[in-house]
């Protein structure tokens, strides 16, 4: 590997961390990558009923959170009825965007074969096209992972979470727009394929950008009509009704609604993002020079997934409502490996760690979060250093 | 669909984007679904040592079907979804509303097995198109003649059962084969249709002690088979040697003969006439290149180098597999037609390579 030579003269300005890629020799390298490729191999040779009871059980829960949800919200005036109503919603939401969307589009559950529990007949109930996010994520996220300058989820090319990226004045505002990006995350996932990159350099035509900038367009409004229009105005008519024609209560009914979900759609954002955040912005991540990488093997993959990725500690609701991205690091060894079955590699990965030196980053979302939000802080100005990296995994530690 | 529905379903559909509302509804009842025609499975009768009989509730909106016509089915097994076609062995009138499929057991097979001793009553099958061209004319003929061996009998028997059904068995020969007498499916309806007050004539031809039928006993177990409106399905050795016949010395355009065999090992079937020169597949998404003999199909050896390719029933019929060719020929394992143009999408299933080709896959 070729990892060495880039400690040069830019890199130690930042106090670059020894790579851990860097102390493991080729042989070792391509026999971690064996080891890692066994247990995909094992898992997807063992799949079947199991597993497909839990992604239909999953599925069901949330169509079932749904309907409860807009159940109770036809009675959103009354207080008691908003809460549970806007908490079942936000529920629900979180569930489908993460457990089931995100890692159905994946392709996770394609070895099933099954016509619509399959990554290209599935669509999520958010702003963001299917096709357009399958690009710019299992594509390019998840095969350039944390490389700077491939991997455009390193900052969204909009926030400088990385010291390795160039300060520019507009960052000043980035714990601003960080806020923003929090509480309306589903918008700006919906755009960010449209790839700002691309569109300067003339790599893509304004032909494809407006054909994508349509598909956001339909789907947006299909969001909207859905949570500010359809669903008020039903709840609306059942005040009105019940209330034997008071418009007052059906113009109360049809704003608690749209407050009720509109709530519901910015927790879920919050959760989406500070989920999503610490999967590689905590301190304990690598990034990656593209020479580094550069002739990079299997094997190299695999190290650079480990690396460039962070778990959240919690428990199993905790799992299965962050989508199991919790597992960040299993999840980046393997993309395509149903959710459900990261907690039972889990173990396996971390031996490979503690046999090759490697860490297993992980963390309390409390702190991993915390970290991430003092990134983005301190990056807003010139400067910053490469936080100081957690050494190899040692069992007793966690 | 009508177009008020259609309107319907779209307003209701602005309440449950992305999913539709029969996502919901399903929850109700898997069988109201407008998104997909779906069956629950009542029952499964043995019918001999390796046939049994599957009865399957479609949903309302079952189209039904003309008898001889076969249905594709939808199962999923171990958590993998397959699709299978198979022939409709029910009366298309039943009463009860169920339609039959009557499939046999397959040794190393994946579906019929499952079907065969751990389907459940009450699991939910998925139910495709119903197709097929091997059906009676719109207008009955005076008189008719079946051939059929082995699980060839599945159209037939639907046929049987809607002619008897409407009282229309006037004139009719049925010659059967099977290798024993136990492995005869349906013999006890078939026998009390023979001994019945109608015009129905059986021969059962025991092939394990009498022998095939060949085309040379029509003379003699049928003799004037040549005024007859024929339908004929079974095993492609059998098929073969009658229609040599008809074209020889018969009328060919009163043959009717079904292709379409429900055996999960169609493709082991082929002669080696049909095989062609083989040559290497290269699949652009994943990069893999692999060659085939000319035996395999595009799948096939695909998927055994390790290439995540859609599959569907792996006989050529529900174009789920399908991808762009790029450049190359290919041959169908059916025909032996040697065919592709770039750009046309191409069922891997039923394809091999003939030379080196490359595909949107």
């Amino acid at each position: 590997m070729s990892a060495t030579s880039t400690a040069a003269s830019p890199a130690s300005r930042l106090d670059e961390p020894e790579s851990p890629l860097a102390r493991l020799t080729a042989e070792q390298i391509e026999e971690l990558g064996r080891e890692f490729d066994a247990i995909h191999d094992e898992v997807y040779a063992d799949l079947g009923e199991r597993d497909a009871r839990y992604i239909r059980a999953t599925i069901k829960l949330h169509r079932q959170l749904v309907l409860a949800a807009r159940a109770l919200l036809l009675g959103s005036s009354y207080e008691p009825a908003w809460l549970a109503g806007t908490a079942s919603l936000s529920l629900a939401k979180i569930l489908e965007n993460m457990e089931i969307g995100h890692n159905v589009m994946h392709g996770q559950w394609d070895w099933m074969n099954d016509p619509d529990i399959n990554s290209q007949a599935w669509d999520w109930d958010t702003a963001s096209p299917a096709d357009a996010w399958r690009h710019s994520h299992n594509y390019e996220h998840h095969t350039f992972t944390n490389i700077r300058g491939k991997d455009r989820d390193l900052g969204y090319e909009i926030m400088r979470v990385d010291p390795h990226q160039r300060w520019h004045p507009v960052y000043l505002f980035q714990p601003l727009y960080n806020l923003l990006l929090m509480g309306f995350f589903e918008w700006g996932v919906a755009v960010h394929d449209l790839n700002r990159g691309a569109i300067h350099s003339g790599e893509k035509s304004k032909e494809q950008v407006l054909d994508e900038l349509k598909a956001i367009g339909v789907k947006a409004r299909r969001q909207i009509v859905k949570d500010y229009i359809a669903f008020p105005a039903l709840a609306a008519g059942a005040a009105f009704a019940s209330s034997r024609g008071s418009a007052e209560s059906a113009k109360r009914s049809f704003k608690t609604t749209v407050a009720a979900n509109f709530t519901a759609n910015i927790v879920r954002n919050v959760w989406a993002y500070s989920i999503i955040f610490c999967g590689h912005f905590p301190d304990q991540t690598y990034t990656f020079a593209e020479a580094e990488v550069a002739d990079e093997t299997r094997g190299g993959w695999y190290v650079r997934q480990l690396l460039g990725a962070a778990n959240i500690d919690g428990g199993p609701l905790f799992h299965l409502l962050a989508g199991n991205l919790s597992f960040q690091v299993e999840h980046h060894l393997y993309p395509d490996m149903p959710s459900s079955r990261y907690a039972e590699i889990a173990p396996r990965v971390r031996d490979i760690c503690r046999r090759y030196g490697l860490p297993y980053n992980t963390g309390p979302l409390h702190k991993q979060l915390g970290t991430v939000h003092r990134t983005i802080l301190r990056l807003a100005f010139p400067g910053g250093k490469v936080r100081p990296k957690p050494g190899a995994y040692e069992p007793e530690r966690l | 669909m009508s177009a008020g529905r259609r309107r319907a379903l779209k307003l209701v559909g602005s309440f449950t984007s992305p999913l539709l509302p029969d996502d919901y509804l399903e929850l109700v009842n898997p069988l109201w679904s407008t998104r997909e025609l779906r069956g629950r499975i009542e029952r499964v009768e043995r019918e001999t040592p390796d046939a049994v009989t599957v009865l399957i509730k479609p949903g309302w909106e079952w189209p039904g079907h003309l008898p001889g016509q076969y249905v594709r089915l939808g199962i999923e097994v171990d958590g993998v979804h397959h699709w299978r076609a198979y022939s409709l062995t029910s009366d298309p009138d039943r009463r009860d509303g169920c339609i039959a499929i009557t499939p046999k057991l397959v040794d190393g097979g994946k579906v019929s097995p499952f079907l065969f001793s751990r389907v459940r009553p009450g699991a939910i099958v998925r139910l495709g198109g119903v197709e097929g061209t091997f059906v009676l004319p719109e207008e009955l003929p005076e008189r008719l003649l079946f051939v059929s061996a082995g699980s060839g009998v599945t159209p037939v028997m639907s046929m049987l059962r809607a002619l008897a059904g409407r009282g229309q068995l006037r004139d009719v020969v049925h010659i059967h084969s099977a290798r024993t007498a136990e492995q005869v499916i349906f013999s006890r309806e078939l026998r009390e249709l023979h001994s019945g007050e109608n015009g129905y004539s059986l021969h059962e031809q025991l092939t394990g002690e009498q022998g095939r039928v060949a085309p040379g006993h029509l003379d003699e177990l049928c003799p004037d088979w040549r005024e007859r409106e024929t339908f004929l399905c079974g095993p492609s050795s059998l098929l073969e040697a009658m229609r040599g016949r008809w074209a020889q010395d018969g009328h060919p355009e009163r043959l009717h003969v079904e292709h379409f065999q429900p055996d999960e090992h169609l493709l082991d079937e082929l002669s080696p006439g049909q095989r062609g020169a083989g040559g290497t597949v290269r699949f652009r998404s994943s990069g893999i290149e692999v060659d085939s003999d000319g035996s395999q199909s595009i799948l096939a050896c695909g998927e055994a180098a390790g290439a995540e390719l859609p599959f569907g029933c792996r006989m050529g019929i529900c174009h789920t597999c399908v991808g762009r060719l790029r450049s190359g020929r290919v041959r169908d394992l059916r025909t032996g037609r040697v065919h592709g143009q770039p750009g046309e999408m191409l069922q891997t299933c039923v394809n091999a390579p003939e030379g080196a080709i490359e595909l949107d896959l």
